[in-house]
């Protein structure tokens, strides 16, 4: 029995300790916000917060979860009104949308740490995470919105 | 200027059809057709008929069908502007639905319903148009019929049909029974573009909230009483077929059901995905020998090299290129390269099917949903009234959903298992099992006159035929004409000039990509192009106008090259600007690319964009469109290509195939261009033109003219 803390509540399961968290995530609590993209750490679509920092959903097992708390795009805010998603919908990021629920998590662990993050911090945590679309100058002008709410008004 | 009458080319019938709505109520379908044998029954449905496009129902709802498949270019946002800048109403007060199989929605740039080669915006222009302005003049008659008044005293605004008096009103829910006693008319008069409220405009896209909270579904996503969850071992070398196998580690996975073989392999079903994946690892699978372990990427290469040369088929002529050429003061030639790109969207393959004795569902992210049902109708034996689709959200298309492998895994694993199956392909499967852009090799001969003017231009293409398995219907006289898009309809004017096919088929799989032929075609054109300026001591611009005397959208362009994006001055040290021209999709591009080279690399810092599509429905869109082609294009010339070593694909993930990234993204520019022309595709417009410009900017900082994509620099 592994016990965990997910999206703000605290669960228990009975599931091979083996399996990713990606699909303990999808397939089990269908919570599919979290995207299967690659399977091996090379894309980010499946990007979440343990304990509040990013990881890969496809690369972590359920056993690493174990007491401790994990956040999906679903839990990251109790409204979906986190600064990012408000941003991200002011700057119309998503595309096809399949990479931006991991991107989203990437940025708000980006923001968790650096709260004011430099272009180069944002180039550094984001490129991790692929977009076939090319959303990328869309996810950086999103990051900064956020970041900087007093520099714009509108 | 007056209102745009309809004129004699309106051939649409319009039909209503009045019938209970699905949640009660009734509700009026508004249905255009070009064909009066696919009326909808003429008797009162218990449920109105689906294939109408607008659905107006008595509560208020107003529904609008959308019937193409939404995967980032926006059509779930432009396509229903269209319909409600007629209607008279707002998109926040209308609900997006995604439509069924049905004639109505066929495209008729593609000959079916599908979503492809930059087509829904040029398909759905006029009729979607003509749609919303009939059930608008529809519900104003209506109106004027309660309040026995004259039709010129009533206007339609966000919803409502309102009476010049200021004070008598009626929403289009209240008049829906009114309007379905009435004879539609459709000489209807559309707005005129003064007066258009919603095109031309950038409102919120309709698919951005869901996508952003997580919660849009892709194919996924779908989660389903039952579901199962399978995927199939394929045998890695193409074509091969499994021999043999055990399962006995496979069943014994936890979660994992059952194991058993289908059409492209040995298939486990499993209550989860991770078991099933589980399990395919424990499978022992033994493949037949196949005679394509001859497809090896040195040989498809020798297999082109021969096209070069020998007989061919010729896609365009006018006047004598021998004879240009013989008279030419300065002639050059040139062989351009490009190669295997496969589709990588991020969603990788997947179809949910759903398959009784009586019915079929299929949710799937697809780009061609008539062909999804007629393959599931072939599969299961059923009629196709008894087959739905369901198109979801779709995580990246490109042309790579057009096809139907992944369909056909899943109702046939559906049938087989009798539970409802979720397919996956893992990322592996999906780039191991594409239909690549084709490689092609391109001979370029040119010759210019003692002034500099180009007088002959001779270019062959030389590769697969991908018609010849898609849409065969479409090759006449040898000339595949998605291979010669680019090439065959340049838009530059030369006094003698001959372009030619020579079908060199492969045993690599091939179809459709973002961008079409054009994205190799361009590459050779543009960059051959610079190669004559250079050779004539000519300005690219300069070069380039003297053959586009007769093309003013064009001209237009480089002007705005030249004024806006400051052609002429010099770029920062270090860096150097190359340029390229397209004409695609009906419309047309100039990309200035602005690159430096860092150790040993090529890196894009800039991309300025001067864009003509004519009408403009979404002009952020239409900007998110460009970028997005530019970093799909960028990744194509730049990061990698598909090649094939013993039968099999080398690049099995974003290790060996790498995408641009977040880091490697230039800072873009687009400038829409005013124009009132009929609006042109936009999704594939912005692929082809970036490599050609990098590699003219990358042959001005090295000297080197780059013939090859991806671009490999030479060694310095």
């Amino acid at each position: 029995m592994i016990s965990l803390n997910l999206n703000g509540e605290p669960r228990e399961l009975d599931l091979d300790p083996e399996m990713p968290l990606l699909w303990v995530l999808r397939d089990h609590f269908g919570l599919t916000g979290t995207k299967y993209g690659c399977g091996r750490s090379e894309c980010g679509a499946c990007t979440i917060h343990l304990d509040g920092e990013p990881v890969r959903a496809c690369a972590t097992t359920l056993a690493e979860a174990q007491g401790r708390s994990i956040t999906t795009i679903e839990g990251l805010s109790p409204d979906g009104r986190h600064p990012l998603q408000l941003a991200w919908v002011l700057e119309q990021v998503p595309q096809c949308g399949y990479c931006q629920p991991g991107q989203i998590m990437m940025a708000a662990a980006l923001l968790n740490k650096h709260p004011r993050p430099t272009d180069a911090q944002i180039d550094e945590a984001m490129s991790g995470v692929l977009c076939r679309c090319g959303t990328y100058e869309q996810i950086r002008r999103a990051i900064l919105r956020a970041a900087n709410p007093e520099v714009r008004n509108g | 200027m007056a209102d745009a009458k309809h004129g004699p080319g309106m051939t649409r019938r319009a039909l209503l059809k009045v019938g209970l709505a699905a949640g009660g109520g009734l509700a009026l379908g508004v249905w255009l057709s070009a064909d009066a044998e696919t009326r909808p029954a003429a008797s009162a449905a218990t449920e109105v008929e689906p294939n109408a496009w607008i659905r107006l129902l008595a509560d208020g709802r107003i529904e609008l069908m959308l019937a193409r498949s939404e995967m980032g270019q926006g059509v779930m946002t432009a396509l229903p502007m269209l319909i409600a800048e007629e209607l008279e109403v707002g998109l926040d007060q209308v609900e997006v639905v995604a439509a069924p199989v049905a004639p109505a929605y066929e495209n008729a740039l593609l000959g079916e319903q599908a979503t492809g080669q930059s087509t829904s915006v040029r398909d759905g222009w006029l009729k979607l148009r003509e749609a919303g302005a009939v059930a608008r003049t529809l519900l104003i008659q209506a109106a004027a019929s309660v309040w026995q008044v004259q039709v010129s005293e009533c206007r339609a605004h966000r919803g409502s049909v309102h009476h010049s008096d200021g004070i008598r009103r009626l929403s289009y829910g209240a008049l829906v029974e009114v309007a379905a006693g009435l004879e539609p008319d459709t000489r209807v008069a559309l707005k005129s573009p003064e007066s258009w409220q919603l095109i031309g405009t950038s409102p919120q896209r309709l698919d951005v909230p869901a996508k952003v909270l997580g919660r849009a579904d892709f194919g996924l996503d779908i989660r389903l009483p039952g579901l199962r969850f399978a995927t199939i071992y394929r045998c890695p070398v193409l074509g091969a077929w499994v021999q043999g196998w055990r399962d006995a580690a496979a069943l014994e996975v936890p979660g994992v059901r059952d194991v058993f073989a289908v059409h492209s392999g040995i298939a486990v079903l499993a209550d989860s995905t991770w078991a099933a994946l589980e399990g395919r690892e424990k499978l022992e699978v033994s493949c037949r020998p196949s005679g394509n372990r001859r497809l090896e990427t040195p040989r498809i290469e020798a297999r082109l090299q021969i096209g070069l040369k020998g007989r061919s088929a010729v896609a365009r002529k006018h006047g004598n290129v021998s004879r240009a050429l013989a008279k030419a003061a300065q002639e050059i030639e040139a062989v351009y390269q490009v190669g295997f790109q496969p589709h990588v969207c991020m969603e990788p393959m997947t179809c949910t099917a759903e398959v009784r004795a009586d019915a079929c569902v299929l949710h799937v992210p697809t780009q061609a949903q008539e062909a999804a049902r007629a393959l599931a109708c072939q599969i299961t034996g059923l009629e196709p009234e008894r087959v739905r689709v369901h198109t979801t959200f779709v995580g990246g298309g490109y042309g790579r959903r057009l096809e139907q492998d992944f369909v056909a895994d899943a109702v046939e694993l559906s049938q087989a298992a009798r539970c409802p199956v979720q397919l996956i392909w893992t990322r592996e499967d999906d780039f191991r099992h594409d239909d690549f852009r084709p490689m092609t090799l391109h001979r370029l001969r040119g010759g210019v006159d003692d002034q500099g003017r180009v007088r002959a231009w001779f270019h062959r293409v030389v590769g697969p035929s991908v018609l010849a398995r898609v849409a065969p219907e479409r090759i006449r006289d040898g000339i595949d004409d998605a291979m010669v898009e680019g090439a065959a309809d340049i838009p530059y004017a030369i006094p003698a000039a001959r372009v030619e096919y020579r079908r060199a088929d492969t045993p690599a799989p091939i179809g459709l990509w973002r961008g079409g032929g054009y994205t190799h075609n361009s590459f050779a054109v543009e960059c051959f192009l610079d190669e004559l300026a250079g050779l004539a001591g000519q300005d690219p611009i300069a070069m380039r106008r003297q053959l586009l005397a007769e093309s003013p959208r064009q001209l237009k362009l480089l002007d705005h090259v030249e004024g806006r994006f400051a052609w002429g001055e010099e770029p920062p040290a270090g860096r150097a600007r190359g340029l390229a021209l397209v004409s695609a999709f009906g419309s047309h591009i100039a990309q200035v690319a602005e690159v430096s080279i860092q150790d040993a690399s090529v890196r894009v810092h800039r991309v300025q964009c001067a864009v003509d599509c004519g009408s403009v429905v979404h002009p952020e869109i239409v900007r998110s469109q460009i970028l997005s082609g530019i970093a799909f294009g960028l990744t194509a010339a730049l990061k990698g290509e598909i090649t094939f070593t013993d039968g099999q694909v080398d690049q099995l993930g974003f290790d060996t195939y790498p995408l641009l990234r977040f880091d490697e993204m230039p800072e873009v520019a687009v400038d829409i261009l005013p124009s009132v022309a009929e609006p042109g595709g936009v999704s594939g417009l912005a692929v082809p033109g970036i490599g050609p410009a990098v590699a003219n900017a990358v042959r001005v900082l090295t000297g080197q003219p780059i013939r090859a994509l991806p671009i490999r620099l030479p060694p310095s």
